[in-house]
Order: structure tokens, then sequence, then C-alpha cells
């Protein structure tokens, strides 16, 4: 534990990279040369990898603490808590440090000795438990106390850098590393001496089987395209050395099969299999030693469609977010909001890792294999929900940017570019921008100018300032009208226009509700976001998605924002229902 | 602009005169409406008493200055030619049959708390104050009082200041990280008081120190009192470049991401404030470390503070003032909040984005 803290530290206190980087190898390499150390930095690397485990001990439990273990009033701690923003520092900030007692225990004797079987004890005995534990601990190993129950561990570290950190120490490519982590901070799981050793450890070939079977591989992500058109000629070359595909509104998934075992993974590396029920014809029609990249979508084919082409049907982002986080999927659900796979990868053909093969080579392979599916399907008179991503030609990024523009009555972000010779890479690569990168050009956001009405403070390096605001239009063009709420957003200001806002929620506060502060009416935002849909949650009526701040609009005095009638126009142009 | 509650005040029978407090806030500051005084006042008046020479309590304007004779040389030096009166600690002064004396508050050189006593009662502004004795200046004096105005800039118990020597210990460890490194120490402090209790206290075996103009100046005023600093230069004192990767860099904060660090090539830099309490606050800076070192009192200092005085009133200033009054209410004190003009200095404001000054 003492360790973990003082990596903990070391990483908060980092700045650069590198020294995050550096800081980590030494602790993966110092644990590597001891065994017994080997279980804590299996634990370690969970956490620095974005695992957390279900929260041990509820926040009404820490609360209780916070208040009973410091004698203070319980709105004193609330004034705490809203000045430091993060539960696991204000506990470690407000409680007496008693004298250490007893000797030091492991990261590993205390997830899974202490913290992990707390849930099954009653009430009290939890409670008695976290107040010895918080009066033994020294202060530095106190805060990682905390964070390892509330979970919010992160220090800035992306899970690439921990790949980068443990490949250094293992002394195996990053590409291994990556495929070794798939997985491994999911939430539930609970690592061990022999997972670090198998990370930390070199390759060998049945070990290397084992640990592909039923992974999938690093996903490969697109990086923004933020220039200007004009430019795309001189960066990226000819059109016809692209091959362009739309950019669907869903979720990114990859479908294995492997033998007789079908699995369906997430961008996050969680294993989602069970909540898409949906695809099971289609698992089981594909033949094994097959990886398919693609998204997931709601679409209700029309009845006579046999096409893998044919993207009728095809519903807006917010059918399937109905379908989110849904662990049970009713034969209803099914029914009226059946999930397909749009596929535009494939990465493994007959169990052989394709993803070195071209571009183009891999999208022949995956047109061949899903056309002989449909026709295999069709023979039996059935039906796949699978659909291949359509390609998009022309002979100029002109004609292209003029497609790109259609994106948004198709319900779709924008176009992918992708390099006809390029390999399928890992993460989110830098490279030759002719070969080494999945372009997203995407639709320039949508936008309305709102009024900030709500302030909530921030959390992590913005704890304490306010920083997360509501928005809202007003109801109609004339009086009598009023502030109609309809997003939150918190990005897209510099430090100085966040310090400023801050001044301004303080000095126009009309009401505080605990953590929120309502505030007079006074600053106009041009508001972007990517999409829009029709709520029933939301008095607006409408939902957007990805909503941030473009611009501040000084200039604009708050009568002038707009009104629930633009939000609605773009709903319309949207092609969505409304 | 409001009008003071007081206009108009010498017409009012002398009667009323003494159903008032002894000391009030008005739109000016802190008033003594029976000597005829102000203390800090934030905009200009006849008699300003100050108690310290931070900017936010020492305003320009005013005709006439009094203060403790250490803080006279840095109020000439920050606000030129002004009119000043000055006292040692404990001596005196008596206006309109009002006793004036000024007593140590912890805070900066000639930093005081003021002590004002008409028939009987007593009343102590404490300016900004630390309890802990820091080994440059004389220890912060317990007076008692029936009402004491409070500052309350660390007013909540997540301030809880380390012990002195151990802040220091870890400033000269992360100068050693940075040595080894080849790289500088670039240390922001506030140029007044905090930058000169870190020097009298690092290590200065470990390699030059080099403070910025606006820190030199006032260490020179230190010097001249009598207090021990180590031997510092000014930047382009140092000839060769390669001395800078040893060296503790001491600047303000306002010093930081300006051109002037340029010259120090690879360095970590740090900043000497209470509010590196809280992590987010560093993180928000973008700085590699923070030292959670403050001249002001820490929560436990404020309440056993105002315990000490044995007042039955209590009125905080500038910071935490309405949690801190609140707590103080619950413990059966008389405690309210005033609404004044401190800690307003920069970037000031509440927890968010706390103020440089002093703190």
């Amino acid at each position: 534990m003492k360790a973990f803290a003082a990596l903990y530290r070391k990483l908060d206190s980092a700045t650069s990279t590198r020294a995050k980087q550096v800081a980590m190898a030494e602790f993966f390499s110092s644990a590597k040369a001891d065994p017994t150390r080997w279980a804590s930095a299996a634990w370690a690397v969970y956490f620095l990898a974005g695992g957390k485990p279900r929260q041990t001990a509820p926040t009404r439990l820490l609360w209780r603490l916070a208040v009973e273990g410091s004698r203070l009033p319980d709105w004193l701690c609330g004034e705490c808590y809203g000045a430091v923003g993060d539960l696991a520092e204000m506990l470690s900030l407000i409680l007496p440090e008693g004298a250490p007692r007893g000797e030091e225990a492991s990261l590993d004797t205390w997830m899974r000795e202490r913290l992990l079987p707390l849930p099954l004890l009653d009430e009290e005995e939890r409670y008695g438990r976290l107040k010895l534990w918080a009066g033994e601990l020294p202060g530095e190993e106190r805060l990682a106390f905390f964070k390892l129950i509330t979970g919010e561990l992160r220090v800035g570290v992306s899970r690439l850098q921990v790949v980068k950190a443990l490949a250094e120490v293992a002394g195996v490519d990053e590409a291994r590393m990556a495929q070794r982590l798939v997985g491994y901070s999911q939430a539930r799981r609970v690592p061990t001496a022999a997972d670090f050793e198998a990370l930390t450890g070199e390759v060998s070939h049945a070990e290397a089987q084992a640990l592909d079977a039923g992974k999938p591989y690093p996903f490969y992500l697109a990086q923004s395209w933020s220039r200007p058109s004009a430019q795309m000629a001189a960066t990226l070359g000819d059109p016809s050395d692209w091959i362009v595909e739309w950019k669907f509104d869903g979720v990114r998934a990859q479908l294995l099969k492997r033998g007789d075992e079908w699995r369906l993974w997430s961008r996050g590396e969680e294993l989602i299999s069970d909540a898409y029920p949906d695809l099971t014809p289609l698992a089981r029609a594909l033949p094994s030693g097959v990886a398919l990249d693609g998204e997931l979508v709601v679409l209700i084919p029309p009845e006579d469609d046999y096409s893998p082409d044919s993207l009728d049907g095809l519903a807006i982002f917010a059918s399937l977010q109905q379908r989110l986080g849904r662990k049970v999927v009713s034969e209803k659900t099914m029914r009226e909001l059946p999930v397909a796979f749009i596929a535009y990868d494939l990465l493994e053909s007959e169990g052989r890792d394709i993803r070195a093969e071209p571009q183009h080579v891999r999208r022949a392979l995956l047109e061949e294999l899903v056309h002989r599916l449909f026709a295999e399907a069709k023979a039996r008179g059935e039906r796949l929900p699978i659909r291949i991503s359509p390609a998009v030609s022309a002979d100029t990024w002109e004609e292209l940017d003029e497609k790109r523009e259609q994106a948004r009555a198709l319900q779709r972000e924008g176009l992918m570019l992708k390099a006809r010779e390029g390999a399928y890479g890992i993460g989110r690569r830098k490279g030759d921008d002719r070969t080494d990168v999945w372009w997203k050009w995407k639709l320039d956001p949508m936008s309305v100018d709102a009024v900030v009405i709500y302030a909530e403070r921030g959390h992590g390096r913005r704890s304490g300032v306010y920083t997360d605001y509501t928005f809202a239009v007003w109801s109609a063009n004339e009086e009598p009208r009023e502030l109609v709420p309809f997003a939150k957003a918190y990005s897209g200001l510099t430090d100085a226009e966040i310090r400023e806002m801050d001044s301004i929620v303080r000095q126009t506060t009309v009401e505080t509700f605990g953590p929120v502060r309502s505030v007079k009416p006074t600053q106009v935002f041009e508001l972007g976001f990517e999409g829009i849909a029709p709520s029933k949650r939301h008095r607006s009526g409408v939902a957007v998605r990805f909503p941030r701040m473009l611009r501040w609009r000084r200039d604009k005095p708050v009568a002038e924002a707009d009104t629930l009638d633009a939000l609605k126009a773009l709903l319309k142009g949207q092609g969505g229902p409304g | 602009m409001t009008s003071s509650p007081y206009s108009g005040f010498r017409d009012l029978p002398h009667k009323a005169q003494i159903t008032l407090d002894l000391i009030a806030a008005t739109d000016r500051g802190l008033h003594c409406a029976a000597g005829d005084f102000h203390i800090d006042p934030w905009r200009p008046v006849q008699r300003a008493i100050i108690t310290h020479a931070h900017s936010d309590h020492a305003r320009f304007g005013s005709d006439v200055y009094v203060c403790h004779r250490d803080t006279a040389p840095i109020l000439r030096k920050r606000l030129g030619d002004i009119t000043i009166e000055t006292a040692a600690y404990g001596e005196i002064l008596t206006r309109n049959g009002v006793e004036i004396s000024f007593h140590p508050a912890g805070h900066v050189l000639g930093s005081a708390q003021i002590r004002v006593s008409l028939n009987g009662e007593t009343w102590v502004v404490s300016g900004d104050y630390k309890l802990e004795s820091d080994g440059v200046l004389p220890a912060f004096e317990p007076l008692r009082c029936h009402a004491f105005i409070t500052e309350s800039t660390f007013g909540l118990p997540i301030y809880r200041w380390r012990p002195q020597a151990e802040v220091f210990a870890a400033i000269d460890a992360w100068r050693r990280e940075n040595i080894a490194a080849g790289r500088a120490s670039i240390l922001f402090a506030y140029a007044l008081g905090k930058a000169q209790r870190v020097l009298a206290h690092v290590d200065a075996e470990l390699g030059p120190i080099v403070c910025h103009g606006a820190v030199e100046a006032i260490n020179a005023l230190y010097r001249a009192a009598g207090i021990a600093l180590p031997p510092t230069r000014l930047a382009t004192e140092i000839a060769n470049k390669k001395d800078f990767a040893r060296a503790l860099i001491l600047a303000p904060p306002s010093a930081a991401s300006s051109p002037w660090l340029k010259r120090f090539g690879d360095y970590s830099d740090a900043l000497a404030s209470g509010w590196m309490q809280v992590r987010g606050n560093r993180r928000r800076r973008g700085l590699d470390r923070g030292f959670a070192l403050s001249d002001h009192a820490d929560w436990p200092g404020l309440i056993a503070a105002i315990e000490a005085t044995g007042a039955e009133r209590v009125l905080a200033t500038h910071g935490y003032a309405e949690a801190l009054t609140r707590f103080l209410r619950e413990q059966g004190f008389d405690a309210r909040a005033l609404h004044t003009a401190y800690g307003d200095d920069e970037d000031a404001g509440e927890a968010g984005a706390p103020p440089e000054s002093g703190a």
C-alpha cells in the first residue's frame, strides 16, 4: 500500500507524460523483481488502466465517517466537500490522523482481504472497520485508501501510457501488451499475482494462444480532421487512394467468433455479448476464426430486404440509447429496437490475424464474407443483422465535402477516410498522415446561442470552481416567455475564461442548492452539439449530444439568445421525427 | 455607492454614540468613530491604522498612515511619499480617549493586531495572522478582548498545516531531486513575507539562491530590520547559466509563465501557498509541486486564537467568513461575517480562485 500510495503521489504531481511513464516503469520493474509484490502490482495495473471495482462502501457510509470522524457539523463537511471537489481527498484532509498501528499491509491484502469483503458485512461492522482503518493510515496512504473505495483514481495516465510502461518492463512490443491488457480492467475482476506475471513475462507460443482466445484486438481509433477542407488534396493526395465511408452514430464494437464461441466487445473493452442477443443468428452463421470491427445500430429493415448493402430502416442514435446499459433484453425490446452490426473491417480471417494487410484487401475479404453469409442465409429463408458499411465514392475532395453535408439528413456524423494501403493500427496512432491514420471528417456541429442559468462545481483539476453550466433558450420570441433549460456543458472554455465565469457565477448567484447555484441570466454562449433528438424526459422536448461551448457571446444580450423554435428547426433539418 | 450608516454621525447626541460598536464596517473600511480613525481602509481616509503592508490592507490615498515601525519602510516602498506615524509593539497611542496599540500577528514583517480600547471595552482587529512561530517574526500574541475581528482566509477544516519543519524538509527534498536531475528549482512565493520565511529556512548549502527583483527588494528591508537571511542574488548576477541548474529561484506568483523564466533552462516549478493544500488548486495551475505553507492561520489556528481572546463577539472578514461564523454561532458565540475588500488582490475569490496575496 505504501508503494502504491507513493506511486499515486508521483503520478499525481508529475506534469509531464515522460515523468509519469518513468514513475510507472520504475514501479512495475521493482515489483517484477519481487514475486511477493506481484499481486499488488496486478492491482496497480488494474487501477491505472481504468479499472473500477464495485464501490465497496457506499457514499452514505463515507459521509457518516466524515461527519462523525471529524466531529464537525454536516453542513460544514458539505462546505469542505465543495471546496475540495473530491470526497476521498476531503476525507483525507478533515479526519484526524491517528498513530500508525500494526504492520504494513499490501495493496493486494487491502483489496482482497479488507475492502472487497466489506459489502458482505452489516452496516455497523463496515462503518467500524472504515473508521479503524482511516485512523491507522498515515496521510499519503489515507488518500490512496479512500480513492480505492471511491474508485476515482484518475491521475492523468492514459491506458496507452500504461501499455508503454508495461511493454518496456516486460520487453515485449506495445501491440502485444495492448492485447494482454484487453479486458484486464473489467469491473469485478480480481487481478492476481499470476496476472502480473503473465503481463510482464516473455511471450511463449502456448501462452500467446491462450491469451488470445476470446480476446479482441486493440481498437484502431480515428483522428479528427480539423484542418480546412482545402488542405485535403495537399495532405492526403488523391481521393482514389482512400476508402471513404460514412461515420455512423452508433456504438463501436468488435464481434469475434472463435470455435463455437462468439463475443462482442465494446471500445471500452467490456464484454457486451449478453446485452445484444439480437446478434446470435449472425454469430451462429459466422465461420470460426473471424474478428469484425464495426458499429452497433438500431436497424428495422423493410420486409423484403435481403441485401447486406442496404441501410434502409436505420434508426437514430436515440433509439440505440434505449438499449444501452440494459442487462436483460426482452423479446419486445428486440422486436421494437432490433440491433444490427454495420461491419467496416475484418481483422481476423480463417483464424489468421490480417491487420497488417492493406485496408482494401481487408475490405474485399469482408465484402466477400458478408455476401456469402447472406446468400447462405437467404437459402435458409433467414435474414442476418449485419450490413457492410457502404463505400462513398467521389472524384474530388470538393465532391466528397458535398456528400459530407448530406450526413446530417442521413443521421450520420460525417465521413471516415481510410488509406487504401493502410494497416489496422493500435489506438490513436500518430504517423504518416497518408497511411497511418483513420480520419474522421465530421460535420460541423449544430449550434444555438444559449443562456447560462445554473452552475455547478467541477471535479478533479476543476474542483471548487464553477465549471459545469446548464443552458437554456427562450420558450418564445416574445413576452410572456421563459428560459427553458435543454443542455449541460462543461468543455470549451480556456482556464482564464473559466476563472472569469467562476467569479460571474459567484457574483450573480440567486440561490444555492447544494453544489448547484442558480444564477441571474447574464451570459450567452454559442453552444455546439453533434446531434439532436426528441426527448420526453426534458422539458424542452429535445436532447442534444456532446454539447460544448464554442464561443462566449459577450456581444449578445440575453434577450437575443435563441428560442426553442431554433432547436426544433435543427431537429427537423436533421430528418428526425418531430 | 451606498452611504455610510455613520454619515451625520457627529450630530448624534453623546448617549447614542456609546450604544454603537466601537469598530464597525463602513464603505471605506473598519471604522472607529470614537477615535476618528479607520483600520486598513480600502478607500482614502484621514487617518489609516495599518495592520500590515500587503496591498489589500494598505492602500493608496489616505492622509496619515499609522503602523508598526517595521511596516513603515515597506509602506514607503509601496505607496511612495506618504505621511507615516509609527509605534513599537505594545506601545499605547491615545486618541480622543481611545487607546490604540499594536501587537505581533506573526504574518509578515511589522504585521500587527490592532487593540482598541475605550472605557474598559476592548476590541481587537487581527489583520492577517498565523499562530505557528516561524522563527523569523515575533510570534503571534494572544490578546483578551470583548470583540474580535478576525480574518478567515483558510476558515475551513480542510486547512490544517503541517509543522513548518516538515514543509521545508519537503522543499529541500524537491530541490535535491532537481539538482540530481540537472534542473533549476523555481519556487513561487509571495514577495512580502512568504519568500523571506522560505529563505530563512531552506538549506542554503544546496546551491545558489536567486531572487526575482520584487523579492530581493523586500529581502533588503528584512535585512535592514535585523533579520538574518542567507546570501541571495539577482538572476542577472549569475554569469554562468549552468549554475541555475543547482539554484533555488524565488519569484512572486505573478512571474509564473512570464518570459523572465526563460533564462533558467530546464526547471521544475512549485508554489508555496496554503491553497496548495487542495490538489485541484495545484493541478489547475499546471505546477509540478505545491507546498502547503501559509502565513495565515489554519482552521485549528483560527479556533484557538478566537477562544484565547475570551471574546463573546466575533466578526470575521475575508475568506470563509460565512462558514466560520456559522460554526462559531453553533458553538454559542455571537459571530457574524463582515463584508470587506480584503483578500481582493489579483485573482482573488473564494476557494476556487485563491488569492495570491500572502496566502
